[in-house]
């Protein structure tokens, strides 16, 4: 097999799937705050969280459809660079992709047409139901795929067989395919980084608004609600799922896990390498490290010898310092995440969170950390499980389609390149737009009554007023 | 029957849904610059405005059903065709931000590019699919690992092109008779000038594609030689064609738009009866051909993927139905529009 073509097919994949996840976690996190703020709508007859919940459909109808126009590429694309692969394993993880279409994006796709064009059309309690049904389907569109992902870094419920045209894995048990050791860990931790991401969008865009002092009910309600999911997402995040993630890997995958956390002498117990980088010359990682630190998160005891790197033979190793690189990315924005949304939280119980430009300012730039995040994550994930495809069965070597050229690959490599980035380039430009535009003014007719300006008094706030 | 045959079935139920559905959507793109006042691009855009995206999803689930019931078909044909595969997803991924982007900017330059980009992306799907439908049609090459050794211009053979414009013609027409139901006025009247001129030129192209295939794919005839009842297929696709002009001229748009409906259904349903059970015919080494066995995924998989679409599709016929009645009737610009 020609090694640019494999390397094209993956670069391809990386790049495609990159451009792809920047949109979805946007969609998944506006849903949810969508149907919060709809919901506080209809309870509270409040007109600032309807002029909330129109905005931000615009802007999720945006991120949809650029999420969709990505995604149709990613689907076609198993068999057009990697038909070996889809050959090898077509009987186990095709039915995830189908299953995706039939229950997610049908889903999805209908009742956002009822979101965005319907309202005078339905009722609003049809409506708001309608929202719900959204959020749904794009919570859906994360499950089944990651469920096929999840497969091919942990297989479960298979046997390797003669099939009618070479040797494939065939289902021997559907739901341990779905509910392999990996799926339902990988699911909470990819949901609630999309949580992440649509909360700290949110807070940037009202951030922006407060400090430029435009639209203040609107600004000021919208930060209020993110904020306070942020802090409870980004807490689960690192010590719930974060957790759970690193411990699935540390049984499944050692080899991406002694690559994420650089860990060389198998036996010893697992520093926790705080930053730095691999040196693989003199095989050692530099870099502070507490010592001990990585074996007690794995089990509550700093003397758990985990397995190294000096024991996986080379041609079975990751690429080191990308998997460390992006993992400790990774780690890093999630505790900055939570000092975030900390101090978010802080100054707002003391009543000053509107008065701190600075804080409100690293506010604004703050919608780019879960994406890094998201991004960096997947990228430890997938090049952590290199050299293998579908981990331990196949190497992504032999999974390229036979029939490529470089000529074909490096033709779309560039096209899908140059569309991408012009992609993001209008989706920037018309964001920008609707931002600066602003929410339509608020319906006069029904009463604006604001948050309260400091958090505790909401404890003692009647729910009538909210 | 057989559980491959009911997912060969299946497909191309699901693949006429899509062709029927977004069909409509590429061809109101095709005639989209035919309009030509803004207000009038708006209404054609908003006529298929909250459906086009559900639309997609026909296709997409195709993909995974192929994917799940036949991979061997499903790695088979995107490899073998890759260009052409990412030309279309180029198309597709254009057609789909131009909806969306056109009226996000009032500069008429702007308007005026994603306007280009809607039409030819549009146009140049429907290509692609025609002429995908035209190679299914007359057979590729394959080798005895299932790989196609034919290149991209392989593909571009003069039958398989003609399929192609026939299939843009129909979609064209298709799409001519969605506007004409979901638009009034002056508008309407606008598309409704060209509609005979599509007509006459759809009939001719189906014409000299039917002969051609009496003539140079005779292989796709036997099947009908041996079941002389499935002529009625043929026959009703006739017969549907020449029912379009009639309800048009009666004012009777739905029902034209049922008759290009069954039109587009027929003319695939023809090419699956007529390669039936193979799904890509191997030209000129028969024995390579996938067929739907030797291309379909274990018992355990059909009969789970079974299950699943019949949980699955009473939900999406239900919700497609429920967008489709509440966007019901003529459209009409207000706030929420693009
Ligand atoms: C806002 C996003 C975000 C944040 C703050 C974090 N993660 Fe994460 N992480 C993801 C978003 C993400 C992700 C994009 O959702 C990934 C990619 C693939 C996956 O399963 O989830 C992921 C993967 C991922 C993996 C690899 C799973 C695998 O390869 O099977 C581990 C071990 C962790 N994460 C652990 C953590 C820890 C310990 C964090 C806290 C300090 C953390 N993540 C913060
Ligand atoms: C959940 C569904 C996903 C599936 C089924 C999937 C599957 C794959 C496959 C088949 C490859 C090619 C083989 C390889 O080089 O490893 C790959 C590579 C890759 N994917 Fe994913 N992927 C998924 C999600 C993502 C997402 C969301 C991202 C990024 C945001 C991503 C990032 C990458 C990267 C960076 C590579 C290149 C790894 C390398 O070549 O070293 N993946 N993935
Ligand atoms: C290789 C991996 C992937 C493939 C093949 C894929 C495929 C697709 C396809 C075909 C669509 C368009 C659906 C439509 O027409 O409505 C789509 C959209 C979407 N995908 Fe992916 N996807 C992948 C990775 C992911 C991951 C990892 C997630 C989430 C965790 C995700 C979440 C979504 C969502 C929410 C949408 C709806 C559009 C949006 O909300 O932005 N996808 N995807």
């Amino acid at each position: 097999m020609d090694e640019a073509v494999i390397f094209l097919s993956r670069l391809q994949f990386a790049l495609t799937n990159i451009f792809h996840y920047f949109y979805p976690p946007f969609s998944i996190g506006l849903g949810v705050f969508l149907v919060i703020t709809e919901g506080l709508y209809l309870k509270t007859k409040n007109s600032v969280w309807l002029q909330i919940t129109r905005f931000w459909t615009k802007v999720f109808a945006l991120t949809f459809t650029i999420g969709v126009a990505t995604g149709i590429p990613m689907e076609f694309q198993f068999g057009t660079n990697w038909a070996a692969y889809s050959r090898y394993v077509g009987d186990v993880f095709g039915s995830a992709l189908a299953a995706e279409g039939i229950f997610a994006f049908f889903l999805e796709s209908g009742f956002l047409a009822i979101l965005v064009f319907g309202s005078g059309k339905v009722s609003r309690k049809f409506h708001y139901f309608s929202t719900i049904m959204v959020c749904l389907g794009a919570h859906f569109s994360a499950v089944w795929i990651v469920v096929a992902n999840s497969w091919m870094q942990t297989p479960a419920g298979f046997e390797i067989v003669m099939g009618p045209n070479g040797m494939r894995a065939e289902i021997t048990d559907f739901w341990s395919m779905v509910f392999n050791p990996s799926s339902v860990i990988r699911l909470m931790h990819v949901i609630t980084g999309c949580w992440l991401a649509g909360s700290f969008f949110v807070m940037s865009v009202s951030a922006w608004y407060i400090l430029k002092k435009k639209h203040l009910p609107f600004a000021e309600s919208s930060m209020k609600v993110a904020l306070i999911f942020a802090l409870v997402v980004s807490l689960s995040q690192v010590f719930i799922s974060g957790d759970l993630s690193g411990k699935s890997v540390h049984k499944y995958q050692p080899s991406k896990f002694a690559a994420m956390e650089g860990h060389w002498k198998s036996g010893s117990p697992a520093d926790m390498v705080l930053f730095g980088y691999i040196d693989k010359e003199k095989g050692e990682t530099i870099g502070p490290k507490i010592p001990g630190l990585t074996s007690w998160l794995i089990d509550r005891d700093a003397e758990l010898p985990v397995k190294g790197l000096d024991s996986i033979p080379v041609n079975e190793r990751p690429p080191l310092q990308i998997t460390f690189q992006s993992y400790h990315l990774m780690i890093s924005i999630g505790v900055l995440l939570i000092l975030l949304s900390a101090s978010g939280c802080f100054l707002w119980w003391r009543g000053k969170l509107f008065d701190s430009k600075y804080l409100l300012w690293i506010f604004v730039f703050s919608v780019l950390l879960p994406v890094f995040a998201n991004t960096a994550g997947w990228i430890t994930a997938e090049v952590g499980r290199q050299p293998w495809i579908v981990y331990g069965l196949m190497r992504t070597a032999e999974g390229v389609s036979p029939t490529l050229s470089q000529s074909q690959l490096y033709f779309s490599n560039i096209l899908f390149f140059l569309l991408y980035l012009s992609l993001f380039a209008v989706f920037v430009y018309v964001l920008d737009r609707k931002i600066k535009h602003g929410p339509d003014p608020a319906d006069e007719s029904e009463p604006i009554v604001k948050l309260p300006v400091k958090l505790r008094e909401i404890l003692n706030f009647r729910k009538d007023k909210i | 029957m057989d559980l491959n045959t009911i997912w060969f079935i299946l497909i191309i139920i699901i693949l006429t849904g899509y062709a029927i559905l977004d069909g409509f959507d590429f061809g109101v793109g095709i005639i989209h610059l035919l309009n030509k006042s803004d207000e009038d691009r708006r209404l054609s855009i908003n006529s298929i405005g909250p459906l086009w995206d559900g639309n997609e999803v026909w296709l997409v689930v195709g993909g995974g059903a192929l994917f799940a019931a036949f991979p061997e078909v499903y790695a088979t044909v995107f490899s073998g065709f890759y260009n052409a595969f990412i030309i279309l997803l180029v198309m597709l991924l254009f057609r789909g931000v131009a909806i969306e982007f056109r009226s996000k900017s009032p500069l008429p330059k702007w308007r005026k590019f994603w306007d280009v980009c809607f039409s030819l992306g549009s146009l140049g799907a429907s290509l692609i699919f025609g002429i995908a439908l035209g190679n299914l049609a007359r057979g590729v090459p394959l080798d005895s690992n299932k790989n196609i050794t034919s290149g991209f211009a392989d593909l571009l053979n003069p039958y398989s092109l003609l399929v192609g414009l026939t299939a843009v013609s129909l979609l064209t027409l298709h799409g001519a008779i969605y506007l004409v139901m979901k638009t009034e006025g002056e508008t309407q009247k606008n598309i409704s000038r060209h509609i005979k001129k599509m007509i006459f030129v759809f009939i001719f192209l189906y014409a000299v594609t039917t002969i051609s295939t009496f003539i140079y794919q005779p292989h796709l005839l036997d099947v009908f030689k041996k079941n002389f009842w499935l002529g009625i297929i043929p026959l009703a696709s006739l017969l549907l064609v020449l029912n379009i002009p009639r309800e048009i001229h009666f004012g009777r748009e739905f029902l034209a738009f049922l008759s290009s409906s069954g039109t587009i259904a027929l003319l695939i349903g023809l090419v699956a009866v007529g390669i039936f059970p193979n799904i890509v015919q191997s030209f000129p080494d028969p024995q390579n051909s996938l067929n739907i066995y030797n291309s379909a995924s274990t018992k355990s998989t059909l009969t789970t993927m079974l299950i699943i679409a019949c949980i699955g599709a009473p939900l999406v016929i239900s919700y497609t139905s429920v967008v489709y009645w509440i966007f019901r009737g003529k459209v009409k610009l207000d706030e929420n529009s693009y």
